[in-house]
């Protein structure tokens, strides 16, 4: 628990997320967090978004039980539909799909995301789980959020292995010109704040920081020379209602208060 | 279960695993693997949790062709990065792939075509370390992933290979379309009369099943859409104790070495704890023709 404001860091991060899905947005959902961010939205301003899950789901109503994965009993009782994973990312391929939420272990500067080999792919000196879904969300669909840890090793310089593209050596136009059907990353989405990127994509910047933190700590904690943004605040708390929204879906803590 | 595996899982297979995602993992055929000794598999699948790490721990595997491998509610697989990263037990080749990409090697296969095209992967560097992915004008192209047997846990066949599944079906499709065989594991063995009642819902033709397994319980610790939910604590459990190598050794021979069987392991589990006690049923379709 962090002191003092009476929500976790990762409470904070999933409303942050959930306010990042817009009413009538068709999401891509993926897993932990942000399957508690889709039903927070769907139950305060996002009423008729869908969410989508590669598993092979669709859904309108959040699951009335608690997800350890998207493939869990809950989130198939009550389906809108129950499918096969390529029926799915045609959806994707087509452009359908508004928003996507990725997992990272490592994001730089650009938005580009590795989930993969850190060090050398040959002789890793870690190795990930792998893209998952995550590399087909950050190319096709239209904008996506990343959620993480803030810590200097993963918000680095140059992603070491690039699983999931964001803004590539950000130039403008790197998505256009390689042939990236989808928008790229709006946001990510830390335990210390909330970057973003300018409108068309390219290099991230400082947007808030969390109550409790300061932008010297964010500063710190990044491994490159974090832009900020003149009008930097605070990142807007959880509300009573996002709160208990979180505490239902979670209830107890595995996701929020670990 | 120890008949098909000794059967249609040689040393050296190419086996298609976990396809349904995280749902009905054929946890209980994997583990037969294991106490055979089974070498040099290729494993095939999106995301495997768990299950890929089991084999690759016990030293049965020389490549994993797949999206994903870990555990997915507790993160990272610790054999996988043993396997990866120190060569313990043995070395292990990755081929990677995204969940779409994997999904398209597979119906490349089914329907005997070299490479399919997509979108997807444009700009990843995962490029770079598949050798089966190419760009190439704006496209990707991904070439065809044949398994040798596809092995999918399902709520009830028939013995003449007919399989029903319901739920999320992930890559199970293709991946029994691509593979030259289909092993069938299931919760319940029925009559072809339950089967032949809902043909929509047989996910393979028969001609691919080379074998049925009544094996109820099969996929624990994986749900199973009416029957079990996710076994949470077991993954928690598998996760901890497998991020020694003699941790996982230990777990190793608790849960696989140690028992005979799938119904041996089922007498250690709390299966009560995890399974569905509520009917919800579909409505019927009729589908007389006059």
């Amino acid at each position: 628990m962090s002191e003092g404001p009476g929500y976790t860091a990762q409470e904070l991060m999933v409303a942050v997320a959930s306010r990042e899905i817009r009413d009538g947005d068709l999401v891509f959902v993926g897993m932990r967090l942000p399957i508690l961010a889709y039903a927070v939205a769907r139950n305060a301003h996002a009423p008729t978004a869908r969410g989508l899950f590669e598993v092979g789901l669709m859904r309108d109503q959040p699951a009335s039980g608690f997800l350890g994965t998207m493939g869990d009993p809950p989130n198939v009782a009550g389906a809108l539909w129950a499918t096969r994973m390529s029926n799915v990312m045609a959806l994707m391929a087509q452009g359908l799909v508004d928003l996507g939420f990725i997992g990272g272990a490592e994001v730089d500067r650009f938005g580009n995301l590795n989930t993969s080999y850190v060090g050398d792919p040959a002789r890793p000196k870690v190795k990930l789980p792998g893209s998952g879904g995550g590399a087909d969300i950050a190319i096709l669909s239209r904008r996506w959020v990343t959620l993480m840890a803030h810590e200097r090793r993963r918000l680095v310089e140059k992603a070491s292995f690039v699983t999931s593209p964001g803004y590539g050596d950000g130039t403008p136009g790197w998505r256009k010109r390689n042939g990236l059907l989808g928008g790229g990353p709006v946001a990510i989405i830390t335990t210390l704040a909330v970057l973003r990127f300018p409108e068309g994509g390219g290099e991230a910047y400082l947007a808030s920081v969390h109550a409790g933190h300061t932008a010297d700590e964010v500063l710190a904690n990044t491994g490159w020379d974090l832009k900020v943004a003149g009008d930097v605040g605070e990142t807007p708390a959880p509300t009573d209602a996002e709160l208990a929204s979180i505490r239902r879906f979670d209830p107890g803590g595995f996701w929020t208060r670990g | 279960m120890a008949q098909a595996i000794e059967r249609f899982v040689p040393d050296g297979a190419t086996v298609a695993l976990g396809v349904a995602l995280e749902p009905l993992i054929p946890f209980a055929a994997g583990h037969e693997m294991i106490r055979r000794h089974r070498r040099d598999l290729e494993l095939v699948g999106p995301i495997s949790d768990a299950l890929f790490d089991q084999l690759i721990g016990a030293g049965c595997v020389r490549r994993v062709t797949a999206a994903w491998a870990g555990n997915v509610s507790e993160g990272l697989g610790h054999c996988y990065r043993r396997a990866c990263e120190q060569g313990v037990p043995r070395p292990l080749e990755v081929h990677d792939h995204s969940n779409f990409s994997v999904s398209l090697a597979l119906w490349a296969a089914a329907w005997n075509v070299p490479t399919l095209p997509t979108r997807t992967l444009l700009g990843s560097d995962i490029l770079r370390t598949n050798p089966d992915l190419s760009a190439d004008g704006g496209l990707v192209n991904v070439a065809a992933v044949r398994p040798d047997v596809a092995i999918v846990h399902v709520q009830r066949a028939d013995g003449l290979g007919r399989a029903h599944a319901w739920g999320p079906l992930g890559i199970s499709e293709e991946a029994g379309l691509a593979a030259d065989r289909v092993v069938v594991t299931c919760e319940e063995l029925v009559d072809a009369g339950v089967t032949l009642s809902d043909p929509n819902r047989i996910l393979f033709p028969e001609t691919k099943v080379v074998a049925v397994v009544h094996e109820p319980g099969g996929a624990h610790p994986s749900p199973v859409q009416g029957c079990f939910k996710r076994d949470h604590p077991f993954y928690r459990d598998y996760a901890r104790r497998s991020r020694s190598a003699e941790g996982f050794e230990e777990w190793l021979g608790e849960w696989v070495h140690g028992v005979a069987d799938r119904a041996s392991y089922l007498k250690k589990v709390d299966l009560e704890a995890v399974r569905i006690k509520q009917h919800r049923p579909s409505a019927p379709a009729n589908f007389a023709d006059e």
